[in-house]
């Protein structure tokens, strides 16, 4: 199963004593080796997003990110996993897991009800 | 002929479904649905020709037919479905001992932490009791098409989630088993107020789990606690449904055998060193089970279990349970300063019930009613209500 997983930042989250976590260059150099990352990156903060609408064929562009999703989102990846338990697994080793949240969306495939 | 179906109906049910969730790829309403229709047929053709030798084999072949007929007549798109539509038939299973036992792995999916506590109890129900959907609907007092709905959404969740039919890895199996047993505790919870059914399933499900994970002591502490709980169950009302304390319970009604059962299980299970909260409870409840009466109870090893469940499991229930077991074995004076470091239950009638009774005995009367009140103005059921009202009575009476 594919899972897009979002790295998100935590606006709650204040760093406390809970320290060890895993290097962000650790994380993705294994899990690629293992071939579970197909892809994924960081992403630029919402001051650098541009959002798209298309209202009466006309294309409306606004300087800035959508509201639902401002500041939150610090990056993705693309996860082929066995199963939740394993997405879970992968999920949990991310540093951004640690400091931050990460939402592990299930990819739906074209023709899949 | 129909009680020799219901008991391969309550042995074979889980098993069964486990088996047609990886027949279809892990469409687990398919998987139900093909599982209910073999026992429907069973139920149909039975009667007439006789139970086959190998039950379990012919629900599972005829469930597997199903499955391939609702699956080619739909003309699903899922590739998964459509594999298993288009390959040959597979051959017939010749011998119960074929069907896989997937029950543990059942279990742990039903109770997976990424399923809410509602559907994790529901689908525990359904999929691995084998109750219908009005059985649970009527278990937890909601309409028959919401508990459907409920029912629908998880097993949706499951499948599009990618919830696994697998054993936990080893590193995570402590928390998964202990999400199990708290589902399993929440549902002996339910039904001990409610619907008794539920405490059936709940003892049947720990039964299968304590068979499949001998080495887990906290299965065994936790089926041993519902033993003997339930054990005491009929004594615990009066006709009127009244709630009677432990020291009015008529232990003659008491389920001498079922109470044993439980000790039992209890100490063996304690035997194997790592003691965990439902084997400390599980011991406290078997002392309680095993006295002639509050005179003859061992308060003082009581207390002792508590101090170690307040290690393994703080919270200020255990501390007030405690402070309550220090009154019996040392006296009220004892308790009340324990009492008083509790924080956290103010809201709780319960603890203001149980300052009152502590207060009434330390001869504290106008301080005593005062905690009855607020008490009072807290309890949730008529029946404490009418229990508290009683108490403050006699208190005033006294006076």
């Amino acid at each position: 199963m594919k899972y897009l997983m979002l790295v998100c930042v935590d606006p709650e989250y204040t760093p406390g004593a809970d320290n060890g976590s895993p290097e962000t260059d650790d994380w993705a150099a294994t899990m690629d080796a293992k071939g579970i990352r197909l892809i994924g990156d960081r992403t630029r903060p919402g001051s650098a997003a541009t959002t798209v609408r298309v209202r009466n064929r006309e294309v409306l562009v606004t300087d800035g990110p959508y509201t639902e999703t401002k500041d939150l989102i610090a990056g993705f990846d693309v996860l082929e996993c066995e199963d939740l338990d394993q997405a879970i697994e992968v999920a949990a080793k991310h540093p951004m897991a640690w400091a931050g949240v990460i939402e592990l969306r299930p990819v739906w495939p074209w023709g899949e009800d | 002929m129909n009680d020799r179906i219901a008991e391969i109906y309550a042995d074979g049910w889980s098993r069964i479904v486990a088996t047609m969730i990886r027949f279809t790829g892990g469409d687990w309403s398919l998987a139900e649905e093909s599982t209910q229709d073999a026992f429907a047929q069973a139920l149909r053709t039975w009667p007439e020709v006789g139970v086959p030798d190998q039950p379990l084999a012919w629900l599972t072949t005829t469930a597997r037919r199903r499955a391939i007929d609702v699956i080619r007549r739909a003309g699903v798109e899922q590739s998964r479905l459509r594999e298993v539509a288009m390959e040959p038939a597979p051959p017939p299973y010749s011998g119960d001992s074929e069907i896989p036992d997937d029950r543990l792995e059942l279990i742990f999916a039903c109770c997976h932490p990424a399923l809410n506590q509602e559907s994790q109890v529901a689908l525990t129900l359904r999929s691995v009791a084998g109750l219908s959907t009005a059985e649970i609907a009527r278990a937890f007092l909601v309409p028959e098409k919401t508990m459907g709905q409920r029912l629908f959404r998880a097993k949706q969740r499951i499948k599009q989630a990618g919830i696994p039919l697998r054993m936990p890895a080893a590193h995570l199996l402590p928390d998964r088993v202990s999400a199990v047993l708290h589902v399993l505790y929440l549902l002996f919870n339910e039904g001990y107020s409610g619907d008794p059914r539920l405490c059936r399933e709940a003892v049947r499900i720990a039964r299968v789990l304590a068979e499949l994970m001998p080495d887990e002591p906290e299965v065994l502490g936790l089926l041993a606690l519902m033993l003997l709980q339930d054990a005491r169950r009929d004594s615990r009302t009066d006709s009127s449904g009244a709630l009677v304390p432990l020291d009015e319970q008529d232990r003659s009604r008491w389920d001498r055998q079922q109470i044993e059962a439980g000790a039992a299980l209890c100490e063996r299970a304690l035997r194997r060193g790592r003691a965990g909260p439902f084997q400390l409870q599980a011991a406290i409840a078997a002392c309680h089970a095993s006295a002639a009466g509050l005179d003859d109870t061992d308060w003082p090893e009581i207390v002792g279990l508590y101090t170690h469940l307040r290690q393994v499991a703080p919270g200020p229930i255990v501390d007030l349970n405690r402070a309550v077991a220090v009154s019996m074995a040392s006296g009220p004076e004892a308790a009340l300063p324990l009492v008083a470091e509790i924080s956290g239950l103010d809201g709780y009638h319960l603890f203001h019930a149980t300052r009152a009774d502590l207060l009434r005995r330390a001869g504290r009367g106008p301080e005593a009613a005062d905690s009855y009140r607020k008490a009072l103005e807290l309890a949730p059921t008529e029946a404490e209500r009418h229990f508290l009202t009683g108490r403050l009575h006699d208190l005033t009476d006294a006076d």
